[in-house]
């Protein structure tokens, strides 16, 4: 039998629970080969084993932990998608999150994921709500905006440092050739960026406590649609590869002068 | 009828983002009839010169609120404009910047959002086809917008900024911006370095290097270039390079003109961020590593002999 221990939910020094919302989204695994299916109009996910977004699992998540654990406030993981998301999300639970909730659909853009989250949020006065700062399959980097234009909220993305209070969060923000240090007013949604937390590999009682944690499954509200990928192409052959002897650098500097044109 | 390019500023001063997206952006207005305005919100120096890169018209959003970045605030501008000049196509950079912004302004709008485009659409207003990467640069994808309006963040580096002999004027626009609910209290910058995402030319290396001490030969290639420095994963976990120039599908993607991989194996997550670059060069002992398979030149041999090498030969051709 695994211990469980109860923490008396105690406010934080400035006499607020904080409570945080994570969304988490389902991946092909990094190393997964990308291939497609029906006429080139869907990802072909035969053999594809799926991941929990790293920015969602190892950066956004592990912080949102570290700022609720012990008592501090309390974390909920949301996930919109079907039944075949629940082994991420507990994946989720057993890294170390209060509760989850999942919308059941199978959202087929992004702003559909986003107007179920806004739609859940809404009326649950989370501080923050927190994402990764992209999906590794789609790359959009839009969830974080949407949902925080949805729910009239500031928006911080690539959030490489994260502190909170109960009204305001500090936030270092990456930027092209730099970082931002900023402060914005909460509630706020926040993307995370690598540097905000360190991953965390669930434990054995961890796996035990996420099967006995609550799991939430909400119908869709049912959003609207007005993009649609029409077809997905795959880069053409590179064709082989010119080798240069390694004592003749003047033959490679005249290839990449006169043939590639890129210095 | 306009299509709208917001051009970003730094220092009130316009990235290079700021003309590829105005360079799109008359493209894209040439090809649909309609003509290129362009959106400069806060200030900047010299805002005319947009128009020798395709604006008919510049049109500027500047108050006390939009002095820094806030997305709600910059949002609500370029949602104004969009409104005021009635754009069909409304066109971000793909930056930290742009992508703060893309969701929040097709929401305003209700439009459709494609992030990342890197293609002028097919089809006409109301039915645009964009082309994109996905999966990491692993694929492409064709996407349909069927909203009326459309915004789209493009990609870094896919349109090259064109100047033609056009001028434009700056007219002002006063729109309600409310206030802003971020604070930015400080940037630190790395200075006079291009920023890998922007980078045209790119000099990476990974555990080939072995330690950090040996970074110098790196180093010095870079300068020869005038390239960005960055690192393959292990070097940036292991702490010989800072995490910012981590190469790859965890770390930033890159598409630079040039990208230069010296001992770097090659693993799927690290081509995943490199092979929209436009020429690629490896440098391995290893004839069998992956990356040679992604390569355009390659060269087999001991990286301590090859770059110093590599460098020299640069230098003379620099010097011709």
């Amino acid at each position: 039998m695994a211990h469980v221990r109860v923490y008396i939910r105690r406010p934080n020094q400035y006499g607020h629970c904080m409570k945080i919302l994570v969304c988490v989204s389902k991946v092909p695994d990094t190393t997964a080969k990308i291939s497609f299916t029906d006429n080139d109009t869907a990802f072909d996910t035969s053999g594809v084993q799926f991941i929990m977004n790293p920015y969602d699992e190892w950066y956004a998540l592990v912080r949102a932990l570290e700022l609720t654990e012990g008592g501090k406030g309390e974390t909920t993981i949301i996930n919109v998608g079907p039944a075949a998301n629940d082994a991420i999300i507990r994946k989720g639970l057993a890294i170390g999150a209060d509760k989850a909730v999942r919308i059941d659909t199978e959202p087929s853009s992004t702003r559909v994921v986003a107007e179920e989250i806004a739609a859940y949020a809404k009326d649950k006065s989370f501080d923050l709500i927190l994402t990764g700062k992209e999906t590794i399959d789609y790359n959009g980097s839009e969830v974080g905006a949407m949902v925080a234009e949805l729910l009239d909220q500031p928006f911080v993305s690539y959030a490489s440092h994260l502190d909170a209070t109960d009204s305001t969060a500090t936030i270092k923000r990456d930027i092209e050739g730099g970082v931002e240090l900023l402060e914005v007013d909460l509630p706020a949604v926040v993307s995370a960026a690598k540097g905000l937390a360190e991953q965390r590999i669930p434990n054995m009682r961890g796996i035990m406590m996420a099967k006995r944690k609550p799991l939430e499954v909400l119908p869709a509200s049912g959003a609207t649609e007005n993009v649609q990928v029409v077809k997905y192409t795959l880069p053409g052959d590179k064709g082989s590869v010119k080798l240069v002897e390694a004592d003749n650098m003047d033959e490679l500097v005249r290839l990449l002068h006169e043939e590639a044109k890129v210095i | 009828m306009a299509i709208l390019a917001f051009a970003e500023t730094t220092n009130k001063r316009f990235k290079k983002s700021a003309f590829e997206a105005v360079t799109y952006a008359a493209k894209v207005a040439t090809k649909l009839g309609s003509e290129c305005v362009a959106l400069v919100v806060g200030e900047a120096e010299n805002a005319e010169q947009l128009g020798a890169y395709g604006a008919a018209r510049i049109v500027q959003v500047s108050t006390a609120a939009t002095a820094s970045f806030d997305s709600q605030v910059y949002a609500t501008a370029i949602a104004e404009a969009a409104k005021a000049v009635d754009a069909t196509v409304v066109v971000l950079a793909h930056s930290s910047t742009g992508k703060s912004l893309l969701g929040r302004v097709g929401i305003k709008l209700n439009a459709g959002t494609v992030p990342g485009v890197n293609t002028v659409p097919e089809g006409s207003s109301g039915n645009l086809t964009f082309g994109k990467p996905v999966f990491s640069g692993k694929a492409f994808a064709d996407v349909k917008v069927s909203s009326p309006s459309a915004v789209v963040s493009l990609m870094g580096n896919a349109i090259p900024p064109e100047k033609t002999d056009g001028t434009a004027s700056v007219e002002s626009l006063d729109v309600s911006v409310g206030e802003p609910k971020v604070r930015v209290k400080s940037v630190e910058r790395v200075e006079g370095v291009t920023p890998l995402p922007e980078a045209e030319l790119v000099v990476s290396a990974g555990r080939g290097v072995k330690a950090p001490d040996n970074w110098g030969i790196i180093e010095e290639l870079a300068n020869e270039l005038q390239a960005t420095t960055a690192c393959s994963r292990p070097v940036a976990d292991a702490g010989w390079r800072p995490h910012h120039e981590h190469v790859g599908q965890t770390g930033i993607a890159v598409r630079p003109n040039l990208y230069i991989a010296i001992g770097i194996s090659g693993a799927i997550q690290h081509l995943a961020g490199v092979n929209n670059s436009k020429t690629i060069v490896v440098i391995n002992k290893d004839p069998e590593a992956p990356f040679f398979k992604a390569a355009d030149y390659g060269v087999v041999g001991d990286l301590f002999d090859v770059v110093p090498r590599l460098t020299e030969a640069i230098r003379k051709h620099n010097a011709a």
